[in-house]
């Protein structure tokens, strides 16, 4: 049994995704609890799957018994170990944090919302362990699709979204399997680790050149990098609180996991960094996509589109710390992946316990809001701290990394960004504290109401938002337990040293 | 000198932290104010348990993790860092009390609220006085940033917000700004972020660049409000008076020059800044602030905006006193840290027992107040003494100590610079004492009905005043500790 973790993280939320859409049919109060059930059971598999990894380097699994390249191969090491770890404990915690959202505000598609909640998640697990390129691009549109779908559920503008979102995602997915095309038509192979093999022999070849660069536009499209970003602030803004917070902080830190595996595994460090010299031109577009993504933030009004644009400030931190070309940088973006999801997760969460009681997400309706909701608050000043990069909390120890890269690199460009868009996310979250810390001054010395009474969130929201938070600082803490344990065994293996 | 492992430095840190829930949950004020107080009789306790182990010449470590290869989150107690962590941790207790007696007697709102963070900011300024490293001594800085921001805000009104703005702009904006990069450059030049006796930059970098460091640490920790990022101090009054006291005395300042003191002699060394000729350039941005302040705080008539800007002036003699690099010179600076402390403390408790007793914020209105409050003013008189440095004050100590670096030092421009601010302090604090006790005829402003105020908000500046002057007959727990520190710097 232990042997088929692998699959089993994968193919559980599938099999629940079923069952509960019919069982939607006959009783809708059932829905939640499956998947709770089928969520539980792929994150524990997960956690069990990661244990194993950090002990033995590399678990393999073979679909059906059949042999890699032929059959589709699951080739799990510390890195998808870790970030399938991530993506599923992060979806059942928000799972369980977001379920009095669900039912007010997508009350009569319980059965559906559910069940493409748990295909989301298998599309996502299936992109980060599966081990061929094929495979990899039919779960990215599984989990495009049921992203599209969730995010059509919103009210307002949300379906135009959504539909604006399916064009741009679409294209992407194009992109990318074009690239897997040349891939396939040059070597012959779609499995990850047997294209690695044999592409050395033609890294001059225009064809393999064209494949990387089709590759890198896809991802880049899925993963909003900057200037490709323009779907996300309206599909992530408009949708569902539910699946803001789970697509969020998943989808786009899958991404990158991707391009990382493409680099590392797939087309080699030498590839990118020695044949294509690509490094230095990425590192200032990330630059610049940093620098952008501060700045639009800055220009936003409402509390979740803020929090749209700092994730587009954050890819770049990762894109970045990828293109660096030194150990130091890919440890900070593999680490980035690993802390952005908690940090978003933490800001997504808050945001929807905010907006379950305010029913608004506009800065100005934040007036007094501490003394209303301070748990909620104090949850929301952590997560900025994670993103502004105070330590403890882990989103200091990434940047550290990420700074350190840039200046091993002598890309002072972007350590400059870095530091830059570190001190707009202290604007921008002291803007949002201010105003939900002094209320209205009218009746002012501090006994500020204003207007609605509002209380705290209930238990529900707040436990799962709290533990968030403390794994924020937690996290932190075992940084350098993570790096040594996961992200240098790794690097070590991929001759990504020096 | 032995090397002791043991967790106590994490536990002082952690108590005024680990006192919060209860804080927090406790319904009855006294209640919740008998935590507080258990928690800084338990953290005093522990700092003073610490200190007999330092005295014998050793040191206290413990590692908690390590986050980045090289740089661990780490406690070192040696001897400078237990000066600062006596000082602060047995001003808490006292402030604690003014708090009591100021916070009730004028009814303010959310006192849990500035119960908590009170603490919080305790527990960050000891983790500074106890950092092992950069990175840990930053860790703390930033939480001491964040702690007292709801402090400085306390009123929550439109006041309150403009100088919270300014508070976070200066003191975050530097600290990402400048001593983050700065601290990573370190970091990537050497490899390490650990004190060391003699720094741990030598031969790692050049002159240029070793320049660049210092003026982005320098300015970096702006709590220790060298001009020109000194803006916050004055703004920050409008803060409840045992706020400032604390912003002034116990934490946020003071952990500002401890924290300049540590990158001088920990990060550079005193060796190597002599080297590369950097005393004089310290030394000259240390007297720009103590001339300017001195001269802006002699124009003032709000009492606390005076206070901040005496403050301003003082606290760049500390680093004035370690830029001079000669022995004599550093012990004087880092003597400062705590005789002006005390000084500085017992001058605002009086301006908040003044405040609460009549309502007045502004040194023309306390015509003749000696009159009516004369314990507070009496404690308001030994306390500016010690902040001109006259004797029988602990603030003349250190003064001397000072002024014999400078001899020392043969620098006879700074020497000019100590003097010539001693003058002026005594300008801008004689005339209000005198004032207060000896109004000329027919004009002094209150009538008998105006008295002392509540015995929790006189007791304390008393108390403090009175160790001012203790510590001029008997400076010795804090003097054997800096000696120790500065052989320590020496090598030897």
């Amino acid at each position: 049994m232990t042997n088929h973790y692998p699959a089993l993280i994968v193919v559980l939320p599938l099999l629940f995704a079923f069952v509960v859409s019919g069982v939607a049919w006959v009783k809708k109060s059932l829905c939640f609890p499956l998947t709770i059930v089928g969520m539980g059971l792929s994150a524990g598999l997960s956690v069990c799957l990661l244990g194993r990894v950090a002990t033995t380097g590399l678990v393999e699994y073979r679909m059906g018994g059949w042999e890699t390249p032929w059959g589709i191969g699951y080739h799990v090491d510390y890195l998808n170990a870790l970030v399938v770890t991530v993506v599923t404990v992060l979806a059942f915690i928000n799972l369980i944090a977001t379920r009095k959202n669900v039912v007010e505000e997508t009350p009569e598609k319980a059965g559906a919302f559910y069940s493409l909640y748990l295909l989301f998640i298998v599309g996502l697990t299936g992109i980060v362990l599966t081990g061929d390129l094929f495979n990899l691009y039919v779960l990215l549109e599984v989990a495009s699709l049921t992203s599209y779908a969730l995010i059509g559920m919103g009210n307002g503008r949300a379906p135009m979204s959504a539909l604006n979102y399916l064009f741009v995602g679409t294209v992407g997915g194009c992109f990318y399997l074009l690239g897997v095309g040349y891939l396939y038509i040059m070597t012959g192979s779609l499995n990850m680790v047997d294209v690695a093999t044999l592409l050395p022999q033609m890294y001059h070849s225009s064809a393999v050149v064209m494949a990387f660069i089709f590759c890198l536009v896809g991802v880049g499209i899925k993963m909003a990098f900057f200037p490709l970003h323009m779907w996300l602030p309206n599909a992530y803004g408009f949708a569902p609180t539910a699946v803001g917070s789970l697509i969020a902080p998943l989808m786009t830190k899958v991404m990158v996991y991707v391009l990382i595996r493409l680099i590392l595994t797939v087309f080699s460090v030498d590839f990118a960094f020695v044949i294509l010299k690509m490094g230095d031109p990425m590192v200032w577009l990330s630059s610049l996509a940093i620098v952008a993504g501060a700045v639009f933030a800055l220009a936003q009004k409402n509390l979740k589109r803020m929090f749209c644009y700092i994730i587009v400030s954050e890819i770049g931190y990762m894109m970045g710390g990828a293109w660096l070309g030194n150990n130091t940088g890919m440890t900070g973006a593999i680490l980035h992946i690993f802390n952005d999801a908690i940090m978003t997760l933490c800001l997504f969460l808050c945001a929807g316990s905010i907006y379950y009681r305010v029913r608004g997400l506009e800065l100005d309706r934040l007036k007094g809001l501490f003394s209303k909701m301070p748990v909620t608050m104090a949850c929301l000043v952590a997560g900025a701290l994670s993103i502004i990069g105070v330590p403890p909390t882990c989103g200091f120890f990434s940047k550290w990394y990420l700074i350190s890269g840039g200046l091993e690199a002598g890309q002072y460009g972007f350590v400059a960004a870095l530091l830059f868009s570190s001190l707009v996310n202290v604007v921008l979250f002291f803007r949002v504290i201010e105003i939900s810390y002094y209320g209205d001054f009218e009746d002012h010395h501090g006994h500020g109401s204003s207007g609605e009474a509002v209380m705290e969130a209930p238990a529900s929201m707040l436990v799962p938002l709290l533990i968030v938070s403390i794994g924020l600082i937690v996290v932190g803490l075992y940084t350098g337990g993570i790096v040594n344990h996961l992200i240098n065994p790794l690097l070590l293996k991929q001759g990504f040293l020096g | 000198m032995e090397t002791i492992q043991s967790i106590k430095p994490l536990i002082a840190v952690l108590v005024s932290i680990c006192v919060v829930p209860l804080l927090v949950l406790c319904k009855k004020p006294n209640l919740r104010e008998g935590w507080t107080f258990a928690a800084a009789a338990v953290k005093l306790l522990l700092v003073l348990s610490m200190l007999p182990v330092i005295l014998n010449g050793n040191q206290i470590v413990y590692t908690l993790v390590e986050g980045v290869p090289g740089v661990a989150i780490k406690f070192r107690v040696d001897a400078l860092g237990m000066l600062f962590a006596c000082v602060a941790a047995s001003l808490w207790i006292i402030t604690s009390a003014y708090s009591i007696g100021y916070m009730r007697g004028l009814k303010e709102h959310s006192q849990t609220r500035y119960y908590v963070f009170f603490a919080l900011a305790l527990s960050a300024t000891i983790g500074v006085a106890f950092s092992a490293n950069l990175l840990t001594l930053y860790l703390f800085y930033e939480m001491l940033s964040l702690a007292t921001y709801p402090l400085v805000t306390h009123h929550q009104d439109r006041e309150a917000r403009a100088a919270g703005r300014k508070y976070l702009t200066y003191i975050l904006g530097t600290s990402i700004g400048l001593v983050l990069p700065a601290m990573l450059v370190c970091y990537h030049l050497t490899g390490t972020l650990e004190f060391a006796s003699q720094g741990f930059l030598a031969g790692a970098c050049n002159r240029g660049l070793a320049g660049v460091l210092l003026v982005f640490f320098i300015f970096g920790f702006a709590k220790a409000a060298v001009m020109p990022f000194h803006g916050w101090l004055p703004a920050a009054m409008v803060a409840p008076t045992p706020v400032s006291a604390l912003l002034h005395a116990v934490a946020v300042v003071t952990v500002g020059v401890f924290s300049i003191v540590r990158i001088l002699t920990g990060v550079f060394g005193t060796e190597l800044l002599g080297q590369f000729d950097f005393g004089v350039i310290i030394c000259a941005i240390a007297s720009v602030t103590i001339i300017v302040a001195s001269l802006i705080a002699l124009s003032q008539d709000n009492l606390k905006r005076m206070l901040a800007f005496s403050t301003i002036g003082q606290l760049s003699y500390i680093i004035l006193g370690v830029g001079l690099l000669s022995p004599k010179g550093i012990t004087g600076g880092m003597l400062h840290i705590a005789m002006h402390a005390f000084g500085k403390i017992t001058l605002f408790f009086c301006a908040g027992a003044i405040f609460m007793a009549t309502g007045k914020r502004n040194i023309s209105e306390m015509v003749g107040i000696g009159r009516r409050m004369p314990w507070t003013m009496g404690a308001f008189f030994v306390g500016s003494l010690s902040i001109i440095g006259l004797p029988p004050t602990g603030g003349f100590i250190s003064k001397w100590y000072l002024v014999l670096g400078t001899l020392e030092a043969n620098q006879m421009t700074f020497l000019l610079v100590l003097l010539g601010s001693s003058l002026l302090s005594a300008a801008y604090f004689m005339p209000v004492v005198y004032r207060a006790f000896f109004p000329p005829p027919g004009k002094a402003m209150f009538e008998n009905k105006v008295g002392e105020a509540p015995i929790l908000c006189v007791a304390p500046p008393v108390i403090t005043a009175f160790i001012s002057v203790v510590l001029f007959f008997y400076p010795e727990p804090f003097f054997r500790l800096v000696s120790m520190a500065v052989r320590f710097i020496g090598g030897n």
